[in-house]
C-alpha cells in the first residue's frame, strides 16, 4: 500500500497576527509560496481590540480586526496560502521539520512561529467556574452583556485601562482594580481613564475570589497593604493581567526563557534549531507591540530566504 | 438538513427545544470577531456530525430573551440542548476537536 507523502513546503508559518501575516507577506514576495497555519484565534490580539491608534499609516486609527483583514488581503496577493487551522503538534527533530495540524501533516524546510500570547488568568476560586457567565478577559466580546450594571476590571496596564475605557460604554460603573498604587499604562489612556467620569479605581488590592452562583455576584478584594479584606457586588470581571507565550507546542524541542518566551539569538530571528525562526509576542515580552511584531515577522522571512539560500534551495 | 439556520426568540421553543435530534446552538453577533471564527468550525460539524444532530444560530443582538434564559454572558457561545435540555456549553472560541470533545459524549449513540 502506499503511503501519503505529507507535502513539503519551504516555509511553514505558525500564526497569523502582524508577526505570522508579515512573514507571510515577505515569503511570498520572496516567492516561496508560505503556508500559513492561521490558528482558532486567528488574526491574534488585535481581533480583540477596537482602535488601534498607533499603526503608523493610518493617521486616524483603524480598528484591529480590519487591520488584520488588511494584512491578510495582501498576503494573499502574493500567493501566501492561509489555512484556518492551527498546529496541534511539530516535530523539531530532524528537517524537514514535522507539521500537523490534527489528521493533516507537512513537511516545512523552514518554519515561522508566531504563535503570539494569550491572555492570563488569575487562577483564583471561581473564575474559571464563572467564566462565560460573567468572567472574560474579551471586552469587546462580552461588554455588550454588561449593560447598565457594575463592572470590574482587573489590570493597570495598557490593555486594562484601554478595555475599563470600552466597558464604560455599557456599564454604569466600571472598577479598575489594580495591585498597585499608580497605573502602568502610557500617559496618554491614563489621562482619558482619569477623565472618563464612570470609571473608579481601587489601588494596591488583587481579587482573591469570584463569587456566584449561575452568574457573578460580587468578588473579595484583598488590599496587599493593610491586608483587610472587603466584598465589591459587581456583574462582571474582565480579566486583563498580562499575557503568556503560546509556546506549549515547542516544550523540549526549543530553547526558552523561564516564562516560555522563546528564545533568539538576536538581532536575528533564528531560534535554538536551525531552520526555526520567531517573531512577535512569542519571543518578545519588552515592547509587544503590533508594529515590533510585524517587523520581527519580516526578520524572519528574511532569515528564512537565506537560510534556505545557503542551503542551496 | 442538519443546519436549521437561524432561530429566535419566538421559534426556538419549536426548532430547538422541541426536536427530535439533538440542536447544537451558536449564541453569536455581527460585531464579535471571535464569533466569526467559531461559525466555519460549526458549519463543518454540521456536515460530519449531521446525521446525530443539527447545528442552528441564535443573534445575541436581536433575541435577548433566550439569551437571557439560558444565562449566555459571552460569546461565542455553543449550547447543546437535547430533548429540550441543555447538555453541554463551550464557551469562546475554540476548535473543532476541542469543541466536539465536549459535546460529542452528550449525543452520540
Amino acid at each position: 500500500m502506499e503511503r501519503d507523502v505529507p507535502d513539503t513546503r519551504s516555509v511553514v508559518i505558525l500564526g497569523s497576527g502582524p508577526a505570522g501575516l508579515t512573514a507571510a507577506l515577505y515569503a511570498a514576495r520572496a516567492n516561496l509560496e508560505p503556508l500559513v497555519l492561521k490558528g482558532i484565534d486567528a488574526g491574534g490580539q488585535l481581533m480583540l481590540t477596537t482602535d488601534v491608534e498607533n499603526y503608523p499609516g493610518f493617521p486616524d486609527g483603524i480598528l484591529g480586526p480590519e487591520l488584520m483583514e488588511q494584512m491578510e488581503k495582501q498576503t494573499a496577493r502574493f500567493g501566501a496560502e492561509l489555512l484556518h487551522q492551527g498546529a496541534t503538534r511539530v516535530d523539531l527533530s530532524e528537517r524537514p521539520f514535522g507539521v500537523w495540524a490534527g489528521d493533516e501533516e507537512w513537511r516545512a524546510r523552514t518554519l515561522v512561529i508566531a504563535t503570539g500570547a494569550s491572555a492570563r488568568w488569575l487562577g483564583i476560586p471561581g473564575e474559571d467556574t464563572l467564566r462565560g457567565r460573567g468572567v472574560s478577559s474579551c471586552a469587546t466580546c462580552d461588554g455588550f452583556f454588561f449593560r447598565g450594571r457594575d463592572i470590574v476590571v482587573v489590570g493597570g496596564g495598557d490593555s486594562a485601562v484601554e478595555e475599563a475605557i470600552f466597558l464604560a460604554r455599557f456599564g454604569t460603573k466600571v472598577t479598575v482594580v489594580h495591585r498597585r498604587g499608580e497605573l502602568r499604562a502610557s500617559k496618554i489612556m491614563q489621562d482619558r481613564a482619569f477623565a472618563n467620569e464612570k470609571l473608579e479605581f481601587v489601588w494596591d488590592s488583587v481579587v482573591e475570589e469570584v463569587l456566584g452562583g449561575d452568574s457573578v455576584e460580587s468578588v473579595r478584594l484583598r488590599n496587599v497593604k493593610t491586608g483587610d479584606t472587603s466584598e465589591l457586588p459587581t456583574a462582571a470581571m474582565f480579566v486583563a493581567i498580562g499575557h503568556d507565550p503560546n509556546t506549549e507546542l515547542f516544550t523540549g524541542q526549543l530553547a526558552m526563557t523561564p516564562t516560555g518566551y522563546l528564545v533568539v539569538e538576536e538581532p536575528s530571528t533564528r531560534t535554538s534549531a536551525p531552520g526555526v525562526f520567531a517573531a512577535g509576542d512569542v519571543v518578545d515580552f519588552t515592547y509587544r507591540q503590533a508594529v515590533t511584531a510585524a517587523g520581527m515577522g519580516c526578520k524572519a522571512a528574511i532569515d528564512a530566504e537565506r537560510f534556505l539560500e545557503a542551503e542551496g534551495h | 438538513m442538519a443546519n436549521i439556520g437561524d432561530v429566535n426568540d419566538q421559534d426556538f421553543q419549536s426548532k430547538v427545544l422541541g426536536a427530535d435530534k439533538p440542536v447544537l446552538v451558536d449564541f453569536w453577533a455581527e460585531w464579535c470577531v471571535p464569533c466569526h471564527m467559531v461559525s466555519p468550525v460549526v458549519e463543518e460539524i454540521a456536515q460530519e456530525k449531521g446525521d446525530a444532530l443539527s447545528v442552528a444560530k441564535l443573534n445575541v443582538d436581536d433575541n435577548p430573551e433566550v439569551t437571557k434564559k439560558f444565562g449566555v454572558m459571552s460569546i461565542p457561545t455553543l449550547i447543546l440542548f437535547v430533548g429540550g435540555e441543555e447538555r453541554a456549553r463551550v464557551v469562546g472560541a475554540r476548535g473543532k476537536d476541542a469543541i466536539l470533545r465536549e459535546i460529542e459524549p452528550q449525543f452520540a449513540a
